[in-house]
């Protein structure tokens, strides 16, 4: 294997966040898997995200780092790929199908509850920090739409109820915490 | 050789490559945007298709991208059918929606691939009625302007910055008709090439910022052929001008040197020439008056006299590297080639002495530019190549990707096609074996780095060459590092083209000498494994566009520097006359105070205002590069003309026009010309000059080839504020091109062409319609002549001097941005360059109690300087390498060298953090804290 | 024997198998016997024989695509197995079944094909939305390691091979086979030109076959039962059985599998159960969103590439999805493109700025404001966005379901211009 690393000295003006001991972990297990670092960009920022919710630039030149990569070309990955949040999102990210058979079953209107109720839009996080809405495409459950992906759950055949509940009880666990 | 018939035309074509490549080559046109000839093809704008028909019985054919589809024997094409076109006019409707149509305010407007190909693709009404796309721009630094709303996705930025030029900060971000081309976070483009985006982006994304400062359009700029004066490769520009200034540098074709791209330097350093440093005055003293007297301005005649008036009696004359043959030449018949002297340091004229010693041996082929690339195993010795002759390393890092072409080959997969060769290689390279004090810029695509001190890599160098030949003189040195030499000289003898690639920076004629011995070894043993006698490339990188026309000169006779000095300093001279040159950047403070200590009236005729010259008693405004025509000779031994781009107001004149017997009246009484027809009537080596002057003065004879654009604008009222008449325009007798408008385009003639203009081709690809194939010579070729003739004779092995340096070792540092004088002139260049810093290991600053950014002092037995410090990942052990920009003379450095820390505080440590930051290294800094 | 090789261990009600029970209902089984008896060129014969076809989309016979990997001593040493499990067509929920159904069926099917091209290293590209497929995927992983099905000599047979699983982050364009390795070098997934073909220069440029999930769950079963076993599961033209599914206002959207041959009304009206009370059937994309539209009376067409093919559409992926009466067809269409746009790489110029104008015209057309020139645009764009045109089939896939709706439904296309939006709406 042969990488190399070219860094100037010009220092960025982000400066990378100090990888934790799991990230690290776990980017050196993905290492093992392939026999090219680089190839490992984006797991790691799957991995930087699963424990930080999103990827911040600190983290982006961190990974990057890490990887002996240019921050730039791995931005380039992360920006490419609808599932690496380069924003900070809420603490639940609401994917919401919005692909053809969704929309055949009538998602926009279960899309337009879930807006009207929490007041945010695709692309919103609700003030509380709690949701983010994002549109996703087709989540391959098609006989069981409107569907949506929420937290790892999918949850199918969504009404407008469904939805209520869902939400309800989401809030609900929050306050108790 | 191929036959495909395009449009029922029959053209001969080479199958090896593209149809769109080839049908350009038949002087075709057919629109293109992500294709670029030196970087192939990877089909992603689609702007280039053509229909392709099976067989002769085929009607319908089917739509193919030409850039994607091999130029076999036999294919059948049409470029005009309508699907074909439709569809050409589709995708530039499309590629425009988004566009914002600003062009006239864009700074690429007139001389916009988008604009051509846009005609030509049949775009004009704008059916899309929706909202475009909007981005946000980036401050990319002191050089590039970034306004992506132009950006049509041809990915032709990263390909060129990322692939080619191996940078690391710009890149493809986002997705869809989001896709962004940019840096992750703003900040200054870091690449050595960088400038080239502006002519590889076909829109106004990436525009010069420096010519933004003073913005022309193409067609406004009067242009002449020229060559650039940043340093010794001798790369092929145009410079362009309006009103009196220079406003720009852009690429011109030269199929052996620099091709389609510059280097940074070469590109920006011209703003020197509207600097405040300029000297524009003739400024005289007398030679009595008070130290620190102002100087006062005479006019050109009577500064004039008063030259000969001071030069009437015995006479010395220093030359300089950076001045042109002509004015060299002149200096040197003015005070007669035993008073005349080198103006480069004794130790640099003995190196370039050296090399083109070794030049002329024969079976040792120094390659160029072009050439370079081909190699399929470099070895680089001390020399950092990126820093000192940017263009070269540009062909160095094209050369490693010759095992992927290799690959490629035996799995059938045409070299064209960009991406899948890439992809075919992967981290595969051809060997690129670096030593160096310190990590290089190229070290990324190396394969292998060694780090030593000079004293080190001549060791090693010796021991490559007798792996090779157990028969050469044995080294005397201390250091042995046998398993790597065995290792390097094994890479170099496996190679079908091996390349050694050094440079005479270092100063060391041991190294030098080292380098040459085994270049022969090499030879040698190539001469054993083969019939026919192959040759070994070797090359040495020349720091000034002139170093080599000087060292070429010297051989005919006059002296060294040091020699100058003395008899100055015991003035035994009547005057001197010091030809564009700081002889403080040449030799000890301490030597140039004590020649000057001798009193000797001084003339000096220089570009720029510098501290030699401020003590001159009669300063002369010398010609910059685009304000003279000039001949300079670059590593290769192959001397170039450029010519005159505009005439300089006021009282700046070629050196040489100041220096040849002159006409009150009508001014210089000899032509450049002249002169060098009399030096190649003198001398044998310089005889292939009456080549090249008859080149040009064949096609002088003619009509002239017009130096301004057939819709330059505005030259009846340009000066409408000064004078209510026109201006006559200025006459230029002696070459054959004119100032002005008048006269007959040379469409062949690309060498004599201002600037890349065809019709319906407005940029600088233009250069497509003057090639004898696409990426071929130029249709009259603009190769200049070489003064090198092969024909020394074979010498033995250098006996290598081997000389223990005493005190700490050191190295010094060069800097694209900064190390050469006149470009550093240059605002932009300024905005990147670093002031005088040292660098070492950090076990050296653990010893010495130094931290990173701290101050060292250097301290030799007669001088001492603080410099800031940067402490390296990858540097040779126990020793310093110093850069010395402006501030500080090399020559005061030389000798027994000692270091210590200096105690300093947080402000000099923040400051120097500060300074540090814009400098662009290849290793690993350690973070603070 | 079976004449439902792919879902017989299938219960979607319990767990998949774990490797004892997959191992039970002789599963690998085949793959122990291939180990046995039998070469790398006899089990490519065999696949090839089989008449085995891609169920990725484009139908590319597997066993000819096999053979174009290099084989014998020249050839290089380090070869890829690549599954394909991005599964994000439109429309389209066939593998997630095969992924959390029977896992071991597709490790099983990974092991033949990796031993025929004799790769040692196989990735499992997953979609990262499959959370459920890729937690049970790594179980049956490490459970194949344990019992020596995986790693280094396998079963004492000399091969060896290392399953590693990786999951994407979420791009369309990740399914298509060459931007599919660009993603898995880590770079930026756009697709790569053709040739050179992934079987000769494929991942980190080695020789790579890139694979759909359920072509390789057809594996074992050939193996086992054989070529003529295969062949006469396949009631007409093409040989075994094809995953089928039906979303829409069907009273039972569902995946099945069946044989290939079978009329698309069995499909329709025995699987799905038929339009739901108070919906008719206006049409169909017949394997997810990047075919053509076809109409009620094509319901008597069978499942199989040809006979698809020959109607103007495509099986591709077999995954159907309903038109019914109320839903706006202009509405479904706009949906797709709005799809295809965001999903397009951004690499080629007809596709990165030729789909959003048809979006734009889309929500035009809905929000009222579309003009005739409109459709004319879109009509354009059809051919501009065609086959061969762009630098990939994405593009060429959307323009399916739009020139065949602009062909069937052209009326409804007109009532949005002349009724100031969308008609469905109101
Ligand atoms: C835009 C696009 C998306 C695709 N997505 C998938 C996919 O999600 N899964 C898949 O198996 N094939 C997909 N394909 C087809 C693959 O490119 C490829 O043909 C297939 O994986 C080959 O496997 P097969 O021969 O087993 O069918 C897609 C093709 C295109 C053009
Ligand atoms: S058709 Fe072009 S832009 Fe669209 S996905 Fe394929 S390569 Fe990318
Ligand atoms: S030049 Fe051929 S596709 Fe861009």
């Amino acid at each position: 294997m042969t990488t190399s690393t070219i860094i100037a000295s010009s220092a960025p003006k982000v400066q990378a966040r100090t990888l934790s001991p799991e990230e690290t972990h776990e980017i050196d297990h993905e290492l093992t898997l392939y026999p090219d670092r680089r190839a490992v960009g984006l797991e790691a920022l799957k991995i930087v995200q699963k424990h930080q919710g999103w990827v911040s630039d600190e983290s982006l030149v961190a990974v990057a780092e890490y990887l002996g990569m240019s921050a730039h070309e791995l931005d380039g990955v992360a920006t490419f790929f609808n599932l690496i949040f380069r924003q900070p999102v809420g603490r639940n990210v609401m994917l919401f199908c919005d692909s053809v058979s969704c929309y055949i079953m009538g998602c926009e209107r279960i899309k337009d509850h879930i807006s009207a109720r929490l007041g945010i839009d695709y692309g919103e996080t609700t003030a509380d920090g709690e949701f983010t809405l994002l549109p996703v495409p087709c989540l391959g459950d098609c006989d069981r739409a409107p569907v949506m992906l929420m937290a790892g759950e999918q949850y199918r055949n969504l009404t407008k109820e469904k939805i209520d509940a869902l939400l309800t009880r989401v809030q609900q666990e929050q306050t108790n915490k | 050789m191929a036959k495909i018939s395009v449009d029922g035309v029959e053209y001969e074509v080479n199958p090896a490559n593209n149809l769109l490549q080839e049908c350009l080559s038949q002087g075709l046109d057919l629109p293109y945007f992500c294709w670029h000839p030196c970087m192939g093809s990877v089909g992603a704008c689609r702007q280039c298709a053509v229909k392709q028909y099976r067989n002769a019985d085929d009607k319908t054919g089917t739509v193919v991208m030409a850039c994607m589809t091999p130029a076999s024997d036999g294919s059948i094409i049409s470029i005009n059918d309508k699907q074909a076109t439709d569809f050409r006019s589709h995708v530039i409707e499309s590629l425009m929606i988004s566009h914002p149509h600003d062009c006239p305010v864009c700074e690429e407007g007139g001389e916009c691939h988008l604009q051509d190909m846009t005609q030509m693709s049949g775009h004009n009404y704008r059916r899309y009625d929706f909202k475009k796309v909007t981005h946000r721009n980036q401050d990319l630094g002191p050089f590039i302007n970034h306004e992506m709303n132009r950006c049509i996705a041809c990915y032709r930025c990263v390909r060129f910055y990322d692939d080619y030029a191996g940078g690391t900060d710009l890149a493809a971000l986002g997705s869809h008709h989001h896709v962004y081309f940019g840096r992750h976070e703003e900040g200054t483009l870091e690449n050595e090439f960088s400038g080239n985006l502006v002519e590889v982006c076909p829109t106004g994304v990436f525009t010069d910022k420096t010519f933004s400062a003073h913005y022309t359009r193409k067609w406004d700029l009067q242009t002449a052929p020229s060559v650039c004066a940043g340093c010794g490769a001798g790369c092929n520009t145009t410079p362009g001008e309006r009103y009196g200034t220079l406003r720009r540098i852009v690429n011109r074709y030269h199929h052996d040197l620099n091709g389609y791209f510059l280097c940074d330097r070469g590109r920006f350093g011209y703003d020197a020439n509207n600097s405040t440093q300029r000297v524009v005055e003739t400024l005289f003293r007398h030679l009595q008056g008070e130290d620190g007297e102002v100087r006062k301005a005479l006019t050109s005649t009577e500064a004039a006299r008063q030259l000969d008036a001071m030069s009437s009696g015995e006479l010395i004359g220093i030359g300089s590297p950076r001045a042109s043959l002509e004015s060299n030449m002149a200096l040197r018949q003015r005070v007669g080639t035993q008073n005349f002297f080198s103006g480069m340091s004794d130790a640099q004229l003995s190196c370039a002495t050296e090399v083109i010693a070794l030049l002329q041996e024969p079976g040792l082929n120094c390659p160029d530019i072009r050439t370079l690339e081909q190699s399929d195993c470099v070895l680089v010795v001390n020399e950092d190549i990126t820093n000192t002759s940017a263009r070269m390393a540009l062909a160095l890092r094209q050369a490693t990707r010759n095992a992927a072409t290799a690959m490629a080959q035996s799995a059938r997969i045409p070299l064209w096609q960009d991406a899948a060769v890439r992809e075919l290689a992967q981290h595969s390279r051809s060997p690129l074996i670096i030593l160096s004090p310190q990590g290089t810029r190229l070290d990324d695509v190396a394969s292998d780095t060694f780090l030593g001190t000079v004293e080190q890599q001549i060791a090693l160098v010796e021991g490559i060459t007798y792996a090779i030949d157990a028969d050469c003189p044995a080294s005397t040195s201390s250091f042995n590092f046998d398993a790597q030499a065995a290792s390097i000289a094994k890479q170099l003898c496996a190679a079908t083209r091996p390349c050694i690639v050094s440079g005479i920076s270092a100063e060391s004629i041991e190294l030098i000498r080292a380098t040459g011995n085994l270049a022969r070894a090499l030879r040698e043993y190539r001469h054993r494994q083969s019939e026919v006698k192959l040759s070994v490339d070797l090359c040495f990188a020349m720091p000034e566009a002139n170093t080599m026309g000087l060292a070429l000169l010297m051989r005919e006779g006059g002296g060294s520097l040091s020699s100058a000095l003395s008899i100055l300093g015991k003035g035994a001279a009547d005057a001197a006359i010091v030809l564009e040159n700081d002889l403080y950047r040449r030799a000890a403070t301490e030597a140039i105070d004590a020649a000057l200590a001798g009193n000797t009236p001084m003339i000096a005729i220089d570009q720029l205002h510098n501290g030699f010259n401020a003590k001159a008693h009669l300063l002369l405004p010398a010609a910059s590069m685009a304000e003279q025509g000039g001949t300079w000779v670059n590593y290769e031994g192959r001397a170039q003309h450029s010519y005159q781009v505009f005439q300089p107001e006021g009282k700046i004149r070629a050196s040489y026009e100041w220096l040849v017997p002159s006409n009150p009246v009508s001014g210089p009484t000899v032509h450049g010309d002249t002169l060098l027809e009399e030096l190649a009537a003198e001398s044998a080596n310089f005889a292939p000059l009456l080549e090249l002057l008859s080149s040009r003065t064949g096609i002088a004879a003619l009509m002239k080839s017009p130096r301004q654009s057939h819709r330059y604008s505005g030259r009846t009222a340009m000066h409408a504020n000064e004078h209510v008449h026109e201006t006559k325009q200025a006459q230029d007798p002696h070459s054959p091109l004119s100032f002005s408008m008048e006269g007959m385009l040379l469409q062949k003639d690309a060498s004599l062409m201002s600037a890349a203009w065809a019709p319906a081709w407005n940029s600088n690809q233009a250069i497509s319609k003057f090639q004898e194939e696409i990426n071929g010579e130029l249709k009259q070729g603009n190769k200049g002549v070489h003064l090198l003739a092969r024909d020394g004779a074979q010498r033995p092995y250098s006996k290598v001097e081997y000389v223990a340096e005493e005190g700490i070792a050191k190295y010094f540092i060069d800097q694209l941005f900064g190390s050469e004088e006149i470009s550093a002139a240059s605002p932009a260049i300024q905005a990147r360059a670093v002031p005088a810093y040292a660098c070492i290991s950090h076990e050296l600053a653990q010893s010495l109690g130094v931290q990173q950014h701290g101050l060292l002092r250097l301290s030799t037995n007669r001088y001492s300087v603080e410099l800031p410090v940067l402490i390296r990942d990858r540097i040779a052990a126990q020793c310093v390498g110093i850069y010395c920009g402006s501030d500080v003379s090399r020559a005061d450095l030389t000798g027994k060298l000692s270091v210590a820390a200096v105690a300093q505080d947080s402000n000099v440590l923040a400051s120097s953090r500060a300074m540090f930051s814009s400098l662009v290294i290849n290793d690993t800094l350690p973070r603070e804290g | 024997m079976t004449d439902l090789p792919l879902t017989k261990n299938i219960d979607m009600s319990r767990a998949p198998f774990d490797i004892g029970q997959y191992r039970q209902a002789q599963g690998y089984d085949a793959v122990l016997q291939m180990f046995k008896d039998m070469a790398p060129s006899d089990v490519l014969e065999m696949v090839k024989n089989s008449g085995l076809k891609g169920r990725g989309g484009a139908g590319f016979p597997t066993g000819l695509k096999w053979s174009f990997v290099p084989s014998g001593d020249d050839a290089p040493k380090t070869k890829y197995l690549v599954v394909n499990a991005d599964e994000m067509e439109p429309g389209t929920f066939k593998d997630r079944l095969l992924l959390e159904g029977d896992p071991h069926l597709l490790l099983e099917g990974m092991l033949i094909a990796a031993y025929t091209i004799q790769a040692n290293t196989a990735y499992i590209f997953l979609r990262g939305e499959y959370l459920r497929a890729e937690k049970l995927l790594r179980e049956a992983i490490a459970q194949a390691h344990e019992q020596g099905l995986l790693g280094k000599n396998i079963q004492g047979s000399g091969f060896d091979l290392e399953i590693i699983l990786h999951t994407s982050a979420g791009r369309y364009i990740c399914g298509e086979e060459t931007a599919l390795l660009n993603a898995l070098e880590g770079k930026r997934a756009n697709p790569r030109a053709k040739p050179p073909f992934p079987q000769v220069s494929g991942l980190w440029g080695k020789p790579t076959i890139v694979n759909n999930v359920e072509t390789l769950c057809n594996l074992p079963g050939i193996l086992r039962y054989g070529v003529d076993w295969y062949k006469a599961l396949g009631k007409g033209g093409d040989a075994g059985t094809k995953l089928c599914g039906v979303s829409g206002r069907v009273n039972n959207p569902g995946c099945w599998e069946l044989a290939l041959g079978t009329p698309i009304r069995e499909l329709l009206e025995d699987k799905a159960g038929g339009m739901c009370a108070g919906y008719k059937l206006r049409g169909f994309l017949p394997g997810g969103g990047s075919t053509d539209f076809l109409l009620p009376e094509h319901l008597d067409l069978t499942l199989d590439y040809d006979v698809i093919g020959k109607a103007g559409s495509r099986l591709a992926t077999g995954t159907m999805i309903v038109l019914d009466d109320q839903t706006c067809p202009v509405g479904m269409v706009g949906n797709l493109m709005r799809f295809f746009s965001h999903e397009s790489c951004g690499w080629c110029t007809p596709c990165r700025d030729g789909l959003p104008w048809i979006d734009e015209i889309f929500q035009r057309l809905e929000k009222g404001g579309g003009r005739a020139e409109d459709l004319q645009i879109l009509t354009d764009h059809l051919e501009y966005l065609g086959p061969g045109r762009t630098f990939c089939a994405l593009a060429p896939g959307a323009m399916a379901p739009l020139g065949s709706a602009l062909r069937h439904f052209r009326e409804d296309f007109d009532a949005h211009i002349h009724s100031g939006g969308c008609p469905w709406r109101k």
